[in-house]
């Protein structure tokens, strides 16, 4: 009777251990009302962007999008420089990633796997400065952007993001893992110069880590607003800056205001539809090593 | 070195192995992976300390001057500028709502975080899809946030306002009420940020051994057990990093209050300053006022606040999550 008794006992423990970490039902309503929380703000811009100013004087206001979205956002277009802002944030953006991965990548190489008199710590300064807010110093780089006559340019805002610390750190944390000694050896034995061992050995064993990287800083790159908003002027602003000018003025136009929000808010999310998957593994790899 | 010196050698031709003498390109290998880390990492020391490093230093030197921009000399005034700011109230305002600001959104949002991995950790149908949902927020762009947000809270046409009417609460002026503008620009925060924290903290959930949880179980704990007794405990140093970066995110925030303005394009952070924040305000001393010697001591004070407070949190994160820790053994 005892025996049977445990034997029981021990299946339902068995049972209990199989159903661990299974989800209830209420797990996924949790999830999709966060998830439509998430969404929402996207919504209901997208919402006052197709109609008309009339709807937002509306307690209830209608649920479905209306048919205005195409003549507002032409609003959008003949009220700010918007193309120019366009080119302008896809050519600091770009500008600012490439130089981001490649620098970042020699650094990380040079950190991971080449022995150099100071390396240890040269890497803690580095991990160091992550925690130093840069924008703490917009004062005299200000300062110094007026001395070079660089504000007004997009040279202004390429030139103090051209390389992070939190890039160098990433690529050593993968760069470590992911290259073997015994590669580098075999490229030395070839005849292989140091740049070449990087350019042909190295990278593409890093390429996914350089990959997150890119999309990163590329997204931090297209959203940054304080450093772009103080040395550009309206003439010749980043997405993020003609943004700001078309909300300011004594009456704030919403259907025109959130169309542009609308507007600029779409590539960033067809980015992140088609590359979401990666930037999920990207951040929480990162949490993990970091 | 080890490894490359020891094939350095090697490199060069065979036959020239037996030379006494290194020829030209076995020097000139010599030299390359001498030279080459230095090279390499030269670009991040370069800019740090042309955008990072000089400017801090250079900051405390304006600081000391009554500056204005485009002055040509700017007057020495040694500390003054700091003696102001210890007597200005609209500095200590802005101190005031930026911490609380920061209080209002990084406890909830840790919190929630927190809950919000457990649930994403568990076996679901679609795991990457309810990821991706939870993150989309962490890709919008902060301006078009802040415009969006500012019109959702809206004192007259505000859709929050609209549905607390329709349920018979009464509406909040959520920009001339000081705290509710700090609860607005806190949602606007947590919106933001809590998945991409969630992700965070599920990845160091994830690193937790399966063995814990099941042995918990065998010794009879149940869901909330196991989640107080065994998975918090372990996540104390993700809740640190956590803690941290959202502490000098936190005490930094301007985009958010700027853009909440009834007054679109002011600095003023409302109309009696009742959002404006530390950086709004260093903002517009020193863009809008052109005083830089001011706006630079407001710099090099936030600074020092964000370090202290950022210490702070590293203590205080340490000793709450210790004594499970014990309990647990």
């Amino acid at each position: 009777m005892t025996t049977l008794q445990s034997e029981s006992h021990k299946a339902g423990l068995r049972q209990k251990v199989a159903t661990l970490g299974k989800p209830r039902k209420a797990t996924y309503v949790v999830l999709a009302i966060f998830v439509l929380g998430s969404l929402f703000p996207f919504y209901w811009s997208f919402l006052v962007a197709s109609r008309d100013n009339g709807m937002l004087t509306e307690r209830i206001p209608p649920f479905v999008p209306g048919g205005n979205f195409f003549a507002n956002a032409s609003r959008v277009f003949d009220t700010v420089p918007f193309w120019k802002a366009l080119a302008n944030s896809v050519i600091v953006s770009g500008t600012v990633t490439l130089t981001t991965v490649l620098f970042s990548s020699l650094a990380g190489f040079a950190f991971a796997k080449l022995r150099f008199r100071g390396r240890n710590k040269l890497f803690v300064f580095i991990v160091v400065t992550l925690a130093v807010p840069t924008q703490l110093g917009i004062i005299p780089l200000f300062i110094a952007m007026s001395e070079l006559g660089w504000t007004g340019t997009l040279t202004a805002v390429i030139v103090p993001n051209l390389v992070t610390a939190f890039g160098v750190f990433w690529m050593r944390q993968y760069t470590v893992d992911a290259l073997p000694y015994e590669l580098i050896e075999a490229a030395r034995v070839d005849g292989c110069s140091m740049i070449r061992i990087f350019w042909n050995v190295c990278l593409p064993a890093v390429r996914p880590a350089a990959a997150i990287l890119a999309m990163f800083t590329f997204m931090m790159s297209w959203n940054d607003f304080l450093w772009p908003l103080v040395v550009l002027d309206a003439g010749n602003p980043t997405v993020q800056v003609a943004l700001e000018k078309l909300q300011s003025g004594y009456y704030v136009d919403y259907s025109l205001v959130l169309a542009g929000t609308t507007l600029a808010t779409i590539p960033i999310l067809i980015v992140f539809v088609l590359l979401g998957r990666q930037i999920v593994a990207g951040i929480m790899q990162g949490a993990v090593k970091g | 070195m080890t490894v490359l010196d020891k094939v350095a050698p090697e490199g060069s031709k065979a036959g020239e192995r037996t030379s006494p003498r290194p020829t030209f390109r076995h020097r000139l290998s010599r030299w390359d992976v001498k030279v080459s880390p230095y090279l390499y990492i030269a670009p991040f020391f370069i800019l740090f300390g042309i955008v990072g490093l000089f400017p801090l230093l250079y900051t405390a030197y304006v600081s000391l001057f009554k500056w204005e921009a485009g002055s040509d000399d700017p007057d020495f005034i040694g500390l003054d500028n700091f003696k102001e700011l210890f007597a200005d109230a609209q500095f200590w305002n802005a101190l005031t709502n930026t911490i609380s600001i920061f209080l209002l959104s990084s406890v909830p949002q840790i919190i929630i975080a927190v809950l919000l991995a457990a649930l994403l950790g568990a076996r679901l149908r679609g795991a990457t899809g309810w990821r991706v949902g939870i993150l989309l927020p962490y890709a919008a762009s902060l301006v078009a946030i802040g415009i969006i947000f500012a019109n959702l809270f809206g004192p007259k046409y505000g859709l929050i306002n609209g549905v607390l009417q329709t349920i018979g609460l009464d509406p909040v002026d959520w920009q001339a009420n000081r705290f509710g503008s700090h609860v607005a620009i806190a949602i606007m925060v947590n919106w933001r940020w809590t998945g991409y924290n969630a992700l965070i903290v599920l990845a160091a959930m994830q690193a937790i051994p399966k063995e814990l949880h099941e042995a918990a179980l065998i010794d009879g704990a149940g869901t909330w057990r196991r989640f107080w007794n065994v998975t918090l405990p372990l996540l104390r140093p993700t809740l640190i990093f956590v803690t941290i970066t959202s502490t000098i995110g936190g005490l930094q925030i301007f985009t958010e209050p700027k853009l909440f303005d009834a007054m679109p394009g002011s600095n003023n952070g409302g109309s009696t300053n009742q959002f404006q924040t530390v950086t709004l305000y260093l903002y517009q001393t020193a863009f809008q006022n052109a005083d830089l010697g001011y706006a630079s001591a407001i710099a090099w004070v936030l600074f020092l606040i964000i370090v202290l407070i950022a210490l702070g949190n590293f203590f205080l994160t340490g000793r709450l999550a210790r004594p499970q820790a014990v309990k647990k053994k």
